[in-house]
């Protein structure tokens, strides 16, 4: 059942979203067995030991675990697993207590978020952060790298980044009209709706031309039509070259685009695999039915327990 | 009631280098504060580096007006790097809780005793202005007409004064409506989206720290033109009555601070003369002279709440901003 579907036992069970366009899956990822931190052909990010603790509590442990470049990566596992606090610590929002990870073989660790950014590596939020009291055009344009009017005393001095400025506005309206946000361009973008914001969000940073973009639960709190939507987006970054990691809650979603799976829980790396091979996985089942094995969920509309339902389906699928 | 000399009064504030002082350092909050989000509550602190930079300059070390104008400015760029260092990095309201002790601070160092000899101490300091009268252009003789009439160097000090609020005011249009400006916007609506997109909001907030604190120290140094640099002048209540001149006009606007004000003053000039003469008519048998002299306060406070109950964006700002609360 998707995050959205609505309670259990309406009248139509909704049909989980599915993209209009027939994924390509790409495989062959992986070197040796599939196993947690398990090296890959190619990888543009490669994580080592990097841990994270709040007080006594170990956020984030991961021993090694490389994402593959040109392919779409899901992070799942259960609420609390460490998935967002990965997220942060990857993107230089937040410090971890040791470890080191390098982004296109280039050392990550200390590295402030806006040069993580700069490099190529953007991300996108849980909670959607559009800019609401700018323009949906003004949020495009704030994605666009190296702007020459960014600098206080070339701002002075409009001729000096007009002609760039023109560019990046013919390239945001392109971007606008691929996600059809086009009509509200001179909107404020606190005027859109909880989905519009996600694509604004997620067309914002596809403003600087990124290599790998992590979109942290993508499709939160966005209705079924725009889900669609969503999915055919993040499967086109990924036929123009760009590699995309994402968490999600939504397990249709992840079976439907995600070319590889990495499973945390309680911080750790606990699987990793093909996306129909990794749900089969005991440490998977572990992670998510190990919680609840003894609880009734008929009932429960938790994340938690729809995360529990959705995965006994999608077993039942692969049967 | 003498209602021509209590209008002609008021309609005096309209242009006096006081009102192009507020309007200034307002501007200076603006970006602060309208377009960056950042909680400056030290803006007197910035006037006073500007006014005692200013005189001290001219008065201790000799210095031309120009000399003695770049000192003040310096001296608020340090203070704006030695404010923005520790706090820029933190959430918004430590850089209020720094910027209001900050303030309190400078305005100390100029009221010890232990400076007596640079500062004049709480007496302040006066003697500065021969300067600046020397560069004036006007020939002796009085300009101007009606509540407008004044003498060659009132004049000069207006017409000084003015050009430098108009071409402060268009520097800030200027930088606000640039990609500069649309980056510093974005921190006002939400840092850490901004940092996501490389920017490095850090460096942008300290330049619009150090920018609206040098707008400050300049409406300093207009502000201690007309009169004495005294340091009981610069006291927090300065910063609010700056901050209702901002949120009167609009805060995220370049012609609000200016127009607001205006109106601040022409209002608490109005009320000021009409008050005192209301006591001395006998209008208000249960009020004293002195008691009447605060009640222009308490006037100004109601317009001002008026304003801002009724119109919360203020003259100049644009009501859809408003629609959205967060």
């Amino acid at each position: 059942m998707s995050a959205n579907a609505g309670p259990q036992g309406s009248a139509a069970p909704l049909e989980p979203p599915v993209p209009t366009q027939k994924p390509i899956k790409t495989t062959g990822l992986h070197i040796g067995e599939a196993e947690p931190g398990c090296a890959k052909v190619d990888p543009i990010l490669v994580v080592d030991n990097v841990r994270r603790t709040f007080g006594g509590l170990t956020a984030v442990d991961v021993a090694h675990v490389e994402v593959p470049r040109g392919a779409i990566t899901a992070l799942i596992g259960p609420n609390g697993a460490g998935k967002t606090t990965l997220f942060n610590l990857l993107t230089g929002f937040d410090k971890p207590d040791d470890g080191k990870w390098t982004f296109d073989g280039r050392s990550l660790a200390g590295v402030p978020a806006y040069r993580v950014a700069r490099m190529g590596q953007i991300r996108t939020f849980q909670l959607t952060k559009a800019l609401g009291l700018l323009t949906v055009m003004d949020n495009m344009l704030l994605g666009a790298k190296d702007q020459t009017g960014e600098n206080m005393f070339r701002a002075l001095m409009p001729f000096l980044w007009r002609s760039q400025e023109e560019e990046n506005r013919a390239k945001a309206l392109d971007l606008l009209t691929r996600f059809k946000l086009d009509t509200k361009k001179d909107d404020y973008a606190a005027s859109l709706s909880g989905g519009q914001r996600k694509l604004l969000e997620m067309a914002r940073a596809l403003m600087s031309d990124p290599t790998l973009v992590m979109l942290d639960e993508p499709m939160a709190g966005v209705n079924p039509a725009l889900t669609q939507s969503l999915l055919d987006h993040i499967l086109n970054l990924k036929s123009q070259g760009m590699t995309v990691l994402f968490v999600e809650h939504d397990m249709h979603m992840v079976r439907h685009i995600a070319d590889w799976v990495i499973v945390m829980a309680e911080g750790k790396v606990v699987a990793e695999g093909d996306p129909h091979e990794v749900m089969k996985n005991p440490a998977v089942i572990d992670a998510y039915l190990g919680q609840h094995h003894d609880e009734d969920i008929g009932e429960d509309q938790s994340t938690e327990a729809e995360n529990v339902s959705a995965i006994k389906e999608l077993l039942d699928d692969e049967r | 009631m003498d209602w021509g000399a209590i209008f002609s009064n008021a309609a005096v504030e309209l242009i006096s280098p006081t009102t192009a002082a507020y309007a200034l350092a307002a501007l200076g909050l603006a970006v602060h504060f309208g377009y960056t989000g950042l909680l400056n509550f030290g803006q007197a602190g910035f006037m006073a580096l500007g006014a005692y930079g200013y005189a001290i300059s001219i008065l201790t070390f000799g210095f031309p007006v120009w000399g003695a104008f770049l000192v003040g400015v310096g001296a608020s760029v340090v203070f704006a790097l030695i404010l923005g260092i520790p706090t820029l990095r933190l959430r918004a309201d430590y850089l209020a809780i720094v910027t209001i002790a900050a303030a309190e601070i400078v305005r100390l160092l100029f009221t010890t005793n232990t400076f007596a000899s640079v500062t004049g101490s709480a007496n302040g300091l006066s003697g500065y202005k021969n300067e600046f009268a020397a560069l004036n252009p006007l020939a002796e003789g009085s300009y101007g007409f009606g509540p407008f009439q004044n003498n060659a160097y009132d004049t000069w000090l207006r017409i000084v004064a003015w050009s430098i609020v108009i071409l402060a005011a268009l520097l800030v249009w200027q930088v606000m409506r640039s990609p500069w400006g649309r980056v510093i916007k974005g921190i006002r609506e939400d840092e850490d989206a901004v940092r996501a997109l490389g920017k490095n909001v850090y460096a942008y907030k300290m330049q619009s720290l150090i920018f609206g604190g040098v707008l400050g120290t300049i409406a300093g140094m207009i502000f201690a033109l007309p009169r004495a640099v005294v340091p009981s002048n610069y006291q927090t209540t300065l910063t609010f009555f700056i901050y209702a001149i901002l949120l009167l006009g609009g805060a995220a606007t370049v012609l609000g601070p200016i127009i607001g004000s205006m109106i601040f003053w022409v209002l608490l000039s109005f009320f000021s003369g009409f008050v005192a003469r209301a006591v001395e008519a006998g209008w208000l048998p249960f009020m004293t002279a002195i008691q009447g002299g605060q009640l222009r306060f308490i006037l100004v406070g109601v317009a001002i709440m008026l304003i801002v109950i009724f119109r919360p964006q203020g003259i100049f700002g644009n009501k859809k901003e408003l629609a959205f609360v967060r």
